[in-house]
């Protein structure tokens, strides 16, 4: 199995656009493909396919329950805690847990000698997988509304695909921080999708400046070209990074994205040249172009 | 008075439109709360006054000259950050959480947890008024705890020099560095756009303002690109209690001016599009709820 992660720093650039094309491109040609989407704060990738729910696990992280009874107040576990997840007021003998805080490190438990914590789990969100023609080929990550941060689900949805397709699709979230860092982490190859703006740019060269760091393969397809300047164009050619594809900014193809329609299920031009990225990357996976 | 700029969805206009209010009335903070990727200083070019490191969290680091490999680290860590690759214990930078337990656990003391000091809390001028910005090194987590240190500078500015409006840019998504930008603030607008996308974001928005009841309102950009899906969105707002502000035809001028490193009302202050941002503006100062 291949994973190709579609990522941007910066938000709205076209992931989730490139993404569902792709995997759309990828199974009208029976190519043996699964599409994940990771961008579980805010995910969008079923919405485009006809698709029904087959299966849901929730994924969950254990949080501390502290024993009344059993606790002395001795304040071990508040020291332990990075995440200031324990709240603790000896004299009073108040103690509580803070559920948002806690990253279920363990560290509490590891440190009460009198054995006054045990743990729970609470839901942090869901992975669902879904059936898209006949075979399970779309996996959600989809956090929870108000969970801090959505990395466990990521973590789950990447997890639960292993080894079912030839290519796995991941649709990832925006930023350079944890979100992107655990999708990207887990790819063999990484198309930033980017729009020829100066906001563009600038998270461009953020993730680019980040994947050189983790030893990581990508190309970039600029998404909405001749929208703004020729500098994202200028930035790769000097920077001897792989240009895939310029998709030109059409009123068009916003509007079709809009109705949550794709268009390469209507332009076989457009299914070809994603089709033609796809058979690139397979072919250079291996060698190491993109490394420092 | 604070009003945060949020979206769910990426790309929806949150950073321009951020832009054309703070440059619409009188001297503001400008605080930019999207501290993964932030984009404002690309406008307004801010004259830096004041930089800070910011320690994002804590990185476990083994000492193999006292490490026997035995092998406790592996079985506490709950990052799957620690494995045995042929016998050396190896530490992933990428999956550990920096929550200090091996270093505590390891009984030859082999372990040491070292600071991420690369990402920065900034401060300065910029033409209408002050500017606060972090930078979170690529890979670095808590952004939250730097969106929090933006805010709370943003606030000691004001006071100091005596401005009333705080303006927050904030990132897109729903988790903690958008709670961290949103808590507490007197508004929160949301920027949406006409797409399934938008609707499906704006709507998971809505949900984290309303469990930290906060006062919103709505503003459809790039409304024409698909009119039934604005009314779609207008309906859903309406009957959820959300104010619409505006509605903001797709127009290339938010590009040009970005890329004249404008705001969009700095660029053509009479264009159809400035002067809908000006009654959007008015209306957000003046919404009483």
């Amino acid at each position: 199995m291949i994973k190709i992660a579609i990522a941007s720093g910066k938000g709205g650039t076209g992931k989730t656009f490139v993404a569902t094309n792709i995997f759309y491109s990828l199974v009208n040609n029976q190519i043996d493909s699964i599409l994940v989407d990771c961008d579980a704060e805010a995910p969008n990738a079923i919405a485009f396919f006809d698709v029904k729910p087959d299966s849901s696990n929730e994924v969950t992280q254990l949080v501390p329950v502290i024993d009344k009874e059993k606790c002395t107040f001795c304040g071990k576990c508040h020291e332990y805690c990075n995440y200031n997840a324990i709240f603790i007021l000896p004299p009073s003998k108040i103690i509580d847990v803070i559920e948002d805080l806690c990253h279920g490190c363990g560290a509490c438990l590891a440190a009460c000698d009198y054995d006054a914590i045990s743990e729970k789990p609470v839901s942090l969100g869901n992975v669902t997988s879904y059936k898209y023609k006949t075979s399970l080929s779309l996996v959600e990550a989809r956090m929870n509304i108000g969970v801090m941060s959505p990395v466990n689900v990521i973590k789950a949805a990447i997890k639960q695909i292993k080894g079912q397709a030839g290519i796995a699709i991941l649709d990832s979230p925006p930023g350079t921080s944890c979100p992107f860092i655990q999708t990207v982490e887990q790819s063999d190859y990484v198309i930033l999708v980017t729009e020829p703006t100066p906001f563009g740019l600038s998270d461009l060269r953020q993730s680019v400046e980040i994947l050189r760091t983790m030893h990581k393969k990508f190309g970039v397809i600029i998404n909405r070209a001749g929208l703004g300047n020729n500098q994202v164009q200028e930035y790769l050619y000097n920077e001897k990074i792989t240009l895939f594809l310029e998709i030109p900014y059409k009123r068009e193809t916003a509007e079709l994205y809009s109705k949550g329609k794709l268009v390469s299920e209507i332009d076989q031009f457009f299914e070809k040249q994603l089709l033609a990225v796809i058979e690139n990357i397979i072919k250079q996976n291996g060698n190491s172009n993109n490394k420092r | 008075m604070e009003i945060a700029t949020i979206s769910g969805k990426g790309g929806t206009g949150k950073s321009s439109l951020s832009a054309a209010f703070a440059t619409l009335n009188g001297n503001v903070v400008l605080a930019d709360c999207d501290v993964d990727a932030a984009n404002l200083y690309l406008i307004f070019n801010p004259v830096q006054e004041e930089e800070n490191v910011y320690i994002s969290g804590h990185k476990a680091v083994i000492n193999y000259n006292l490490c026997t490999g035995c092998g406790l680290c592996i079985n506490y860590c709950r990052f799957d950050a620690i494995s045995d690759v042929n016998g050396r214990v190896i530490i992933s930078e990428i999956s550990c959480d920096g929550c200090f337990l091996c270093s505590r656990i390891c009984p030859e003391k082999a372990i040491s947890m070292m600071p991420n000091d690369k990402s920065r809390l900034y401060s300065g001028s910029f033409r209408n008024g002050r500017m606060v910005y972090g930078r979170l090194a690529p890979g670095e987590e808590n952004s939250g705890k730097l969106v929090n240190l933006v805010r709370e500078k943003a606030r000691q500015t004001a006071k100091e020099f005596g401005l009333e409006t705080i303006i927050l840019d904030g990132p897109p998504g729903i988790g903690c560095p958008v709670i961290s930008t949103i808590t507490g603030v007197d508004k929160v607008v949301i920027v949406t756009e006409p797409t399934i996308s938008g609707l499906n974001d704006m709507q998971r928005t809505a949900g984290i303002v309303k469990k930290f009841n906060l006062p919103s309102c709505v503003i459809i950009n790039k409304c024409d690109i698909n009119t039934s899906m604005s009314r779609q969105i207008e309906e859903w707002c309406f009957k959820n209690d959300i104010t619409i502000a505006g509605q903001i035809p797709f127009d290339r001028i938010v590009t040009e001016a970005m890329i004249e490193a404008k705001s969009i009302t700095e660029l053509n202050p009479e264009h159809e599009i400035s002067n809908k941002i000006k009654i959007i503006w008015k209306k957000i100062l003046n919404q009483k709820k």
